[in-house]
């Protein structure tokens, strides 16, 4: 980070939250109390994909209830793109694991006893459970794509046609390569407790979007929008991974609290947790590169297929965001994206940092990074000829709208990472170490909402109301969830207003309270909600200043002196004008600006139990202006260690739709001794559409790094690295071509 | 499990003599939590794998989610709240929140059990001794380096609170 003697936004304060998190006095829906509350627990299928021929359920107890969709008093789908997802299974589950009964009562162990006495009699029906069996599936019969997409940029067959002409002027390299489901593991489970009183529901829970969770209730609870409220408790940890899901679970405790006029909780526990909730898409890409004879790619044909399991749910969103980034940071001339988003017979798959991003990235950064070392380039600098510059256009046809400053990066990152000193090429074999290697990655992440979703769909709302007491509130409906976001809003209005961050009120968002400022997600909460605070702010401001110099009494931070009319700012997003989009042929500016990323990882592979040991991590980032550093350091090593489990350890595997590893004990993630220290720099580069030039800063880190790790094994071994998790086990398999062996190197 | 023949466990709570009639077998960690509101104790696994529960047991760390009430009959329990009356825990909190090491947070109170473990074992301990130290700790927002400087720099800091003999 360039240094700046003078305190700017960038500088660190102290967060918060952090004094209350670390005394353990920070409250979460768990260690909340509820007068008479009752415990829910689910009853979920235990097969993969059948009708339900007839269900018989037990004698209730005094005081239990039991929940089946025909309770649900509005619409039994939850609302997301196409609400095809029930809350409680009808005739049918599509799943192991669906949930068909929600049970209710004082005690958990009678509850136990309830769920164990419900009998579901099923007509089982062939299940899909692989990515390669819908495709084929989805030939036959209808239902089995959520989505097919395909977009172009300069004209891809042309130059298939041109490379068939002659075959000797050109070079074309492909690989298929695969990545693997993700559980979230965020360290605190889900949890919501429903209480209905006076006709109004009230839910309290663990959240990224209390204003999801309100409008899936407002449809299913079928009551006006007054009588439902949300409130968000603090949130140990989301990544996507309560996005999606907290509005079935809201669904469950509010349907129960109806039923049996109770308040109502759920909390999962973890092996519930891991079960039921979404995980990160799995996706299989092939890509196909064209090279001329100067090593220059000048066509690439690339077909991505995400799992997206049993409903729909966010998958064709997800599959949007992997096929806008599916050339990554580089500039191809001709190119043409294929995605599909199949459905399969296992849990449904949903939102997780760079949502849909990361899949894309990895397949752009291994193909990229094969092709350099076909050609015995230094994958660096093959991928530097490559970039993408201020005014290029995006595979979708938008433009690259401002600076661009992966060589400054890249060069930053090579100087860090000691990169050229310790450059181990294959085609230098006298210096290289054995079973050491190095990769390198470079990517792109769009800030905020895909396509014209900020402008058609959430249309965010923020406010700036003065108290009292003369601090000021901030009204949005983005949570904490560990990112700094009470820190980092709270820090635009504290410096805006020169007024101290203690004056800044921003408690946890009540749906009762406070405007629609979308969801917390997509790293639009810093750019997007952050700039609308921004704007806000400066018209407290001067309305402020009006009032001081007309009354020269109150100054911010003090009581009001007089009655005053309390100060009140609302301020709505407007798409900047330059920014276009078609939402129906995916045309123009998917993104209204780009962060971007560097990552150099170094690592040794053990040459008997092939176990890799990550030795060094190196992170560049450019997301804009960082509006706390030490946050956002934060937020880019937590995000690479994230990257690090889905690449390495993080396996998670499905036989006939059922988990394997469902719990932490069988589901490892990495601990502190699993991770070197990890070493981040920001370049600054304000953009023009965040506040104080802020851009997305959470999902980056994550979207980069796994491909920078498989990279660094794959240059370790001598062989391309396709597909991840890259487990032991996987690198004990591997076949090496006679020499090759890295033994020989 | 909790159903059955209950039977009276005392132990110390926090500096404290506590009595309570219980089964046996129940989970230390829903004693505190639900008979004794003790919430800065969290439950992340429930099966040991990630020390959100961790608390101190005659000083050593464990994970309250695998220990069943009745063994702690006669001995000394210690959770983050009362842990946090003590010089110790105020020097680690200042260096906690001044290296950024908490996030969501769920992990914290858990970390902090185990930073007073480690360093009452070894009041200097290099990087490596402190990730070692951490390492039945889970934390998914961190990436942990920021965990391991806030512990780093307590013990370079204040390392002769935890050399005294005399438990502050
Ligand atoms: S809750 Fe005890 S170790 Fe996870
Ligand atoms: S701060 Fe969230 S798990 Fe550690």
């Amino acid at each position: 980070m360039e240094k700046e003697q003078e305190k700017n936004i960038s500088t660190p304060v102290e967060r918060v939250d952090a004094r209350r998190k670390i005394s353990g006095s920070e409250r979460y829906i768990d260690d909340m109390d509820f007068d008479g509350l009752i415990h829910a627990r689910l009853y979920t299928s235990d097969v993969s994909r059948a009708r339900i021929k007839s269900v018989r359920l037990p004698e209730l107890p005094e005081g239990y209830v039991i929940v089946s969709w025909k309770d649900v008093p509005g619409k039994n789908r939850v609302k997301m793109i196409n609400d095809d997802w029930p809350f409680l299974a009808e005739d049918e589950v599509n799943y192991y694991g669906e949930p068909i009964f929600v049970v209710a009562g004082p005690e958990p162990e009678k509850i136990e006893e309830i769920l164990s006495k419900i009998h579901v009699e099923y007509q089982e029906l062939p299940p899909v459970y692989t990515i390669e069996d819908a495709l084929e599936a989805s030939g036959e019969s209808d239902g089995w794509l959520f989505a097919d997409y395909t977009i172009r940029k300069g004209d891809y067959e042309s130059v298939e046609k041109a490379f068939g002409r002659e075959p000797g002027k050109y070079r074309v390299i492909e690989g298929t390569y695969s990545t693997g489901l993700q559980e979230h593991a965020y360290l605190e489970p889900q949890g919501m407790v429903a209480t209905y009183r006076d006709g109004k529901v009230t839910i309290f829970g663990s959240m990224q979007c209390p204003y999801y969770v309100k409008g899936a209730l407002v449809q299913a609870l079928g009551l006006p929008e007054d009588r439902v409220q949300i409130v968000q408790t603090t949130t140990g940890g989301g990544f996507g991974g309560k996005e999606d899901y907290p509005s079935l679970l809201a669904g469950y405790v509010a349907f129960a609290a109806i039923k049996s006029g109770k308040p109502v909780k759920i909390v999962l526990d973890r092996r519930e947790d891991i079960r039921l909730t979404t995980k990160r898409h799995p996706s299989l890409a092939h890509v196909k590169s064209i090279l001329d004879e100067n090593n220059r790619v000048v066509g690439m044909d690339v077909d991505i297929v995400l799992d997206g399991g049993a409903y729909e749910g966010l998958s064709s969103v997800v599959l949007q965001r992997s096929i806008f980034v599916a050339t990554g940071a580089y500039d191809i001339p001709n190119v043409r994206v294929r995605g599909r988003a199949v459905r399969t017979n296992n849990v449904p798959r949903g939102a997780f940092r760079g949502f849909g991003g990361p899949q894309g990235i990895f397949a752009i950064e291994m193909q990229m990074d094969r092709i350099a070392r076909e050609l015995g380039l230094d994958p660096a600098d093959f991928k530097a000829a490559h970039f993408l510059g201020k005014g290029d256009s995006t595979v979708t046809g938008g433009v690259i709208r401002s600076d661009v400053k992966l060589d400054e990066m890249l060069e930053l990152a090579k100087r860090m990472s000691s990169y050229e000193e310790k450059r181990s090429n294959r085609s230098n074999r006298s210096n290289r170490r054995p079973f050491h290697g190095r990769g390198i990655s470079v990517f792109i992440h769009g800030c905020g909402f895909t396509g014209s979703g900020e402008r058609d769909k959430i249309k965010a709302r923020v406010g700036l109301r003065e108290l009292p007491d003369g601090k000021v509130a901030l009204l949005v409906a983005n949570v904490e969830m560990g990112q700094g976001a009470q820190t980092t809003l709270r820090k635009i209005v504290s410096d805006t207003l020169d007024i101290p961050i203690s004056s800044v009120v921003y408690d946890n968002p009540d749906t009762d309270r406070v405007p629609d400022s979308g969801p917390t997600v997509a790293s639009r909460t810093a750019m997007i909600v952050g700039g609308l605070v921004r704007e806000a702010s400066l018209e407290f401001k001067s309305v402020l200043e009006d009032r001081v110099v007309g009354s020269a009494e109150s100054a911010p931070g003090e009581p009001l002196k007089q009655p005053e009319e309390p100060i009140e700012v609302f301020k709505q997003y407007r798409q900047p004008p330059e920014i276009s989009w078609d939402d129906e042929k995916f045309i123009g500016d998917a993104y209204p600006d780009y962060s971007w990323g560097v990552n150099v990882v170094d690592v040794s592979v053990d040459p008997v139990t092939r176990e890799v040991t990550v030795e060094g991590i190196w992170g560049v980032y450019d997301i804009g202006v960082p509006l706390d550093e030490a946050i956002a350091r934060g937020q880019m090593q937590g995000g690479i260690a994230q990257g690090i489990g889905w690449a390495s350890l993080e396996v998670m595997e499905e036989r006939e739709g059922r988990l394997v590893q469902d719990s932490l004990t069988d589901y490892i993630i990495p601990t502190s001794m699993d991770l070197p220290d990890i070493e981040v720099d920001f370049v600054m580069n304000p953009s023009p559409y965040g506040p104080y030039g802020a851009k997305g800063a959470g999902e980056l880190p994550f979207v980069g790094i796994a491909p920078a790790y498989a990279a660094a094994v794959s240059d370790a071994l001598g062989v391309p690295m396709d597909s991840i998790p890259i487990t032991p086990e996987k690198l004990l398999n591997l076949k090496f071509n006679k020499g090759e062996e890295p033994e020989s190197a | 499990m909790k159903s059955g023949k209950t039977q009276e466990i005392t132990f110390r709570l926090n500096g404290e003599m506590v009595s309570i009639e219980v089964h046996p077998l129940k989970r230390l960690l829903d004693v505190l939590r639900y008979d004794f509101g003790l919430t800065g104790v969290k439950e992340g696994c429930g099966e040991g794998e990630c020390g959100a529960c961790s608390v101190l047991l005659d000083g050593k760390i464990v994970n309250s989610c695998i220990v069943p009430v009745g063994t702690v009959s006669g001995h000394e329990v210690t959770t983050i709240e009362g842990y946090r009356k003590t010089e110790r825990y105020k020097v680690l909190e200042d260096s906690m929140a001044e290296s950024s090491a908490v996030q969501c947070g769920f992990c914290t109170p858990g970390f902090v059990i185990a930073a007073e473990a480690l360093l009452s074992e070894n009041p200097e301990p290099d990087e490596r001794d402190i990730r070692e130290g951490i390492s039945g700790n889970l934390c998914r927002c961190t990436g942990y380096q920021s965990i391991v400087s806030g512990i780093e720099k307590a013990s370079r800091e204040a390392s002769e609170l935890w050399k005294s003999e005399a438990k502050k």
